[in-house]
């Protein structure tokens, strides 16, 4: 089989082993419901639980706290219309920043719609959000703000912690027994499993979790819902999960996320260690060899497996079709499938030229990947550049 | 004008009513006229432009009631 080197990790991480031997039995002899009182019910509802207190423990939460979702979408989805829904009557305004993952900035565009009050708040050239700007944008009808936990394109980082901060102090100075709070959301789901998390340090209200970001299966995710905050279900029927996502669990998609979670937990620090490195010398690797690279993103609050780098000269598309050739695995831009027509939206707010936003290639490394593929991509890279460039009708070598 | 397809993209977002025009495009014949159904102000730029790279005729929009109404002639 032709060599295939994976560095697309923000796309999906392939199942770990250990994951998949822990969902086996749920895919064949313990197919019981979990809302069954039989054995094979309660075993399942057994499974259920245990999978729920591993991944409370990857973000030190109660296992009360978790609602289980199809997926980090739906986690994002229900974290805004659901906050929105329950608190609309008491305000209408809503923050979120202006590099979220669409699904975010969808439902928030949809709010806006319905007559919810929209503020979208701008990056700085690294991608980061400054909690001031946050602070300025409070106001006494805020009922949620929403910042991602780290961007996945660009890898930075967010203040999340400060901005909690600061959200509690404008919460304080609201008027007493009014009942206005501004809760605090942070997506997560490219974070997970690559920097500890833990939603009291944050200070978040709710956060959400995507299995497969982490060797976890698909069609499984997590919303942490502090106790006590008020969501509305968007998916209503069923008393499954606190009655606040209807539905007969995936039970083998749960048992493997929650075992994902606690390796995620367990390896994490051998893990990240080993990313840095790795990213590290991918990044000083492709500056060594080509010149006219720039990093995107800030230097050091990004995630540990991020590698965006935009080349000058050469096209993110082309790039990753040449390299798809040679058996590596990336991608460019975010996910906008109607490429030809605009640069990357993030890219774009970071301030980046059209040109160079045209150029991104984004890495994204996993926990197998080794130093010989880092090598592998470092032979390949450069002569498919010079070719780009060679063929590019504007660059000027 | 006579509509040979209307796609309703009401309540979706970019790339979305892209993606969905590209497929609907490729069942048409040539000269077909494809009726957009959108209320996401986004595709008063996205669709110009897409029909000046992939060559179909834009024909015009028509606004009502929040919701625009695009024309496209397949080329």
């Amino acid at each position: 089989m032709k060599k295939r080197v994976y560095l697309d990790h923000i796309a999906t991480t392939p199942l770990d082993s250990r994951v998949k031997e822990a969902m086996e039995p749920y895919l064949s002899k313990g197919f019981g419901n979990p809302q069954s009182l039989s054995a094979l019910g309660q075993e399942a509802r057994q499974a259920l639980d245990e999978a729920r207190g591993k991944v409370a423990g990857l973000i030190n939460a109660t296992p009360g706290e978790i609602i289980f979702t199809s997926s980090g979408t739906e986690a994002n989805n229900l974290a805004l219309k659901g906050v929105a829904f329950a608190h609309h009557q008491k305000g209408g305004h809503i923050i979120v920043s202006s590099i979220e993952h669409y699904s975010v900035l969808h439902p928030a565009r949809t709010l806006r719609k319905m007559g919810f009050e929209v503020s979208e708040i701008g990056v700085d050239k690294y991608g980061l959000v400054d909690p001031q700007e946050v602070k300025d944008a409070l106001g006494e009808d805020t009922i949620l703000v929403s910042i991602q936990l780290a961007n996945p394109e660009v890898g930075t980082i967010q203040p999340i912690s400060k901005i909690a901060k600061l959200i509690k102090d404008h919460n304080r100075l609201q008027a007493p027994g009014s009942g206005l709070q501004a809760l605090l959301h942070a997506d997560a789901c490219c974070a997970a499993g690559l920097i500890p998390i833990d939603v009291e340090e944050l200070g978040v209200d709710l956060l959400s979790l995507s299995s497969h970001q982490f060797y976890g299966p698909k069609g499984v995710g997590a919303l942490y819902l502090r106790s006590g905050v008020r969501i509305m279900p968007l998916i209503e029927g069923g008393i499954q999960e606190g009655s606040r996502r209807a539905g007969t669990e995936p039970v083998a998609e749960i048992v493997g996320m929650g075992e994902a979670a606690r390796l995620a937990m367990e390896e994490m620090e051998e893990r990240s260690r080993r990313l840095l490195g790795l990213r590290d010398r991918l990044i000083k690797g492709i500056r060594e060899k080509i010149d006219e690279v720039y990093l995107n993103g800030h230097p050091t609050k990004r995630l540990p497996n991020n590698v965006n780098m935009s080349i000058r000269g050469v096209e993110g598309e082309s790039l990753v079709l040449s390299l798809d050739m040679e058996g590596i695995s990336c991608s460019t831009g975010s996910a906008c499938t109607s490429h030809a027509l605009k640069a990357s939206p993030v890219l774009t707010a970071l301030k980046i030229g059209p040109v160079l936003a045209q150029g991104s290639l984004l890495f994204t490394l996993g926990k197998d990947n080794t130093e010989e593929e880092i090598g592998y991509l470092l032979g390949k890279l450069p002569p498919i550049v010079k070719r780009l460039r060679e063929m590019s009708p504007i660059y000027q070598g | 004008m006579k509509i040979d397809e209307t796609l309703d993209a009401v309540g979706l977002y970019c790339p979305a009513p892209i993606v969905l025009t590209t497929d609907k495009m490729r069942k048409l014949k040539s000269r077909d006229v494809l009726e957009i159904l959108a209320d996401d102000p986004e595709v008063l730029t996205d669709f110009p432009a897409w029909c000046k790279i992939t060559g179909h005729r834009f024909l015009k929009v028509e606004k009502g009631n929040g919701i625009f109404r695009l024309y496209l002639e397949k080329a």
